[in-house]
C-alpha cells in the first residue's frame, strides 16, 4: 500500500535569536509522515521535539525550508482545522464542565450536531458518565483524556501529541498508552507523538525518530515492524527490547556529554 | 463574636471620648448642674450640638430621619439617600463599561498600552476635589444637571480599579490556552469571550468591590463643592453650616451602611458566577 504524506518536511531550520546569540532550535530536518502512521519525535531536553511539532502547527514559524501537513502550508492547514493538538498540560478551561470542553473547538468552529460528536468522542475516551464535572473534579489521567476527547472532537484526520502523559505516574501512563493504541487502531488516525519516554515510544510507534540537541536535528528513524495489535507483554519480548537498545545507542550517540 | 467584641469595643471607646471631647464645651452646664460623675455622663452625652454625639444620639438621629418621615419629604434620610445611590449605581455602570473598555482596548494593541497607560495612572494622581467643581460647572453650562454630573465624577474614580484589574485578569490565560485557540483557528472576539473574559472574572469582581465604594465616595464628592440641593453629601455639608453634628453623623453612618450593603451586593453577584464557573467553595 503506498499512502501519501500526510506531513513531509524538507531541509526545515529553525533559529530562535535571542540576548545571547542564536539558538538553533532545529536544522536541516527532513520527515515524511505517511497516513496511518504512529510517529515518535524522543530526544532529550531541548532536542527541538515539541519545537518540531510546533511548526508544523504552526505555532512557530521555520527559518528555513518547507512543511506541507495534507499538501498545504502549516497555516493553511491550521485554518483549515486539519489536526488535533494535545498539550503536554490538559489546558482545560476551568469554567467549563467537561462535555463544555470537549465542545470548546465546535462552538469555535460552529458545527452543527455538536452535542452527538461530544458525546461520541468522550465514550472513545471512556470518559462517558463524566459530562457535567468540572475538571478540578477530575485526576489528572482524566484530565488528560478530556483533552485529548477534545482534540477529537474536531475530527482531524492528524493528531499531534506533545508529551501528553509525561506529567503522569507510570501506572497511568501504562494504561493510557495502552487506550490510545487502541483509539488510534479503531479511528486509524495518523499521530505525531513527542515523548522522552524510550518504552513509550516503542511501544506507541510504527516510526520513532531520535533527535538530538544542539543544533536539533533528527539522527536516526526507525522502522518498528511490531505488530499492530500489541499489549503492554510486548515490551518484554526480543524484538522490542533491541528496538528500544537501538533507540538507547542513538541517544547516546547525538548526545554530547561536554557541558 | 470576634465582630461583636469589636463593635462593642469601638461603642465603649466612642463614649468615652465624647465624655472628653463634649466636657470642654459644656463645662458651665456641668458646673451650673452641680458637678459629679453622674451629671457630666447625663449632659456630655446629651448635648443639643456635641462635639462627638454619642452613639444613642445618632440612632435616634437615624431612626427620626429614616422610620418617622416620609420618604419623598427633604427632612428624610432614606430620600437623600437616595438621591446619591441613584448617581452612585450610574455611575458605577458608566465607569465600569468604560474600565473595561480601555482594559480590552490595551490588551489588544501595544500601542494603546504604552500610549493610554500613563494617562490613565495620571488621571488618578489629580485630586479629585480639584476636579469636581470643574466638572459639575462645564456640564451645568451644556444643560446637563441632577445626578448625570455626579455619576461622572463617580465614573472618574472608579473606572481606574477596573480597567488595573481588567487587563491583568484579560491577560491571565496561559501559553497554553491560547495556543489551543490558535489551533482552532479563533477569531479574536472569540478568544476574547470563550477565554479571556472567563479568566478575568476573579479580577473583575475584585476590582468591582473597590469601584462601588469608590463611586459612592465620589457621588458624596460630587454634592459637596455645588451645594447640591439633595444627596448624603449636601446633608453633611447643610450639618456643617449649622453646627448640627448630629445630622453629619447620621448622614455618615447612612453613608457607610450604603457603601457596605453594595460591597456585599457586589459580593453576592459574585458567588452566584463563582458557582456558575465550577469555582472551587
Amino acid at each position: 500500500m503506498t499512502a501519501q504524506a500526510v506531513i513531509s518536511a524538507s531541509d526545515l531550520s529553525l533559529t530562535f535569536t535571542t540576548a545571547d546569540g542564536p539558538v538553533f532550535a532545529l536544522q536541516d530536518i527532513n520527515l515524511t509522515v505517511k497516513d496511518g502512521d504512529f510517529v515518535s519525535l524522543i530526544g532529550p531536553s531541548g532536542c527541538g521535539k515539541t519545537t518540531l511539532l510546533r511548526v508544523i502547527a504552526d505555532l512557530e514559524r521555520a527559518s528555513a525550508g518547507t512543511v506541507s501537513v495534507n499538501g498545504m502550508a502549516p497555516e493553511q492547514a491550521r485554518k483549515a482545522r486539519a489536526y488535533g493538538y494535545v498539550f503536554q498540560a490538559p489546558a482545560l478551561y476551568p469554567w467549563r464542565t467537561v462535555e463544555q470542553n470537549v465542545g470548546l473547538p465546535l462552538e469555535i468552529m460552529g458545527t452543527a450536531d455538536a452535542a452527538a460528536r461530544v458525546k461520541r468522542n468522550l465514550d472513545l475516551v471512556n470518559l462517558g458518565g463524566f459530562e457535567k464535572k468540572f475538571p478540578w473534579q477530575l485526576s489528572g489521567g482524566m484530565q488528560q483524556r478530556v483533552s485529548i476527547a477534545r482534540a477529537l472532537a474536531v475530527e482531524p484526520k492528524l493528531l499531534l501529541m506533545d508529551e501528553p502523559f509525561g506529567a503522569l505516574d507510570e501506572i497511568v501512563r501504562d494504561k493510557l498508552n495502552q487506550q490510545l493504541l487502541e483509539l488510534w487502531a479503531a479511528t486509524k488516525k495518523t499521530v505525531v507523538f513527542v515523548t522522552h519516554s524510550i518504552p513509550e515510544a516503542v511501544f506507541l510507534s510504527t516510526r520513532i525518530v531520535v533527535m538530538s540537541p544542539r543544533p536539533g536535528r533528527i539522527i536516526d528513524v526507525i522502522e518498528t515492524n511490531l505488530p499492530r495489535d500489541r499489549t503492554l507483554d510486548i515490551r518484554e519480548t526480543g524484538a522490542f527490547l533491541k528496538i528500544a537498545q537501538r533507540v538507547r545507542e542513538g541517544l547516546k550517540a547525538g548526545h554530547s556529554y561536554e557541558d | 463574636m470576634p465582630v461583636t467584641v469589636v463593635c462593642l469595643a469601638i461603642l465603649v471607646a466612642w463614649y468615652i471620648a465624647a465624655v472628653f471631647m463634649n466636657t470642654v464645651v459644656a463645662e458651665a452646664k456641668i458646673e451650673a448642674a452641680g458637678g459629679g460623675l453622674v451629671n457630666t455622663l447625663d449632659i456630655s452625652w446629651s448635648l443639643e450640638r456635641p462635639v462627638i454625639p454619642a452613639p444613642h444620639q445618632v440612632v435616634v438621629e437615624v431612626w427620626k430621619t429614616v422610620f418617622t418621615v416620609a420618604p419623598w419629604k427633604v427632612k428624610s434620610l432614606v430620600f437623600h439617600v437616595w438621591v446619591t445611590l441613584s448617581s452612585t449605581l450610574l455611575g458605577f455602570a458608566l465607569g465600569t463599561l468604560l474600565g473595561i473598555g480601555l482594559a480590552v482596548a490595551i490588551v489588544h494593541s501595544k500601542l494603546l498600552n504604552k500610549s493610554l497607560m500613563p494617562w490613565i495612572i495620571a488621571s488618578q494622581t489629580i485630586p479629585i476635589l480639584a476636579i469636581a467643581p470643574m466638572v459639575i460647572v462645564v456640564l451645568g453650562s451644556v444643560g446637563l444637571t441632577g445626578i448625570f454630573p455626579k455619576s461622572i465624577i463617580s465614573m472618574y474614580l472608579c473606572f481606574f480599579p477596573v480597567t488595573i484589574g481588567m487587563v491583568k485578569g484579560l491577560t491571565s490565560p496561559d501559553p497554553m490556552q491560547l495556543d489551543l485557540m490558535r489551533t482552532y483557528n479563533a477569531s479574536g472576539p472569540q478568544v476574547l469571550w470563550k477565554l479571556r473574559f472567563p479568566a478575568a472574572m476573579p479580577f473583575l469582581f475584585t476590582s468591582l468591590k473597590i469601584a462601588i465604594a469608590i463611586a459612592l465616595t465620589g457621588a458624596i464628592v460630587g454634592e459637596l463643592p455645588t451645594g447640591a440641593q439633595a444627596g448624603i453629601g449636601s446633608r453633611m455639608l447643610a450639618g456643617s453650616y449649622y453646627g448640627q453634628t448630629i445630622q453629619i453623623w447620621a448622614a455618615l453612618v447612612a453613608a457607610s451602611a450604603v457603601a457596605a450593603s453594595l460591597v456585599y451586593g457586589v459580593g453576592g453577584i459574585e458567588r452566584v458566577v463563582n458557582a456558575r464557573m465550577g469555582v472551587r467553595a
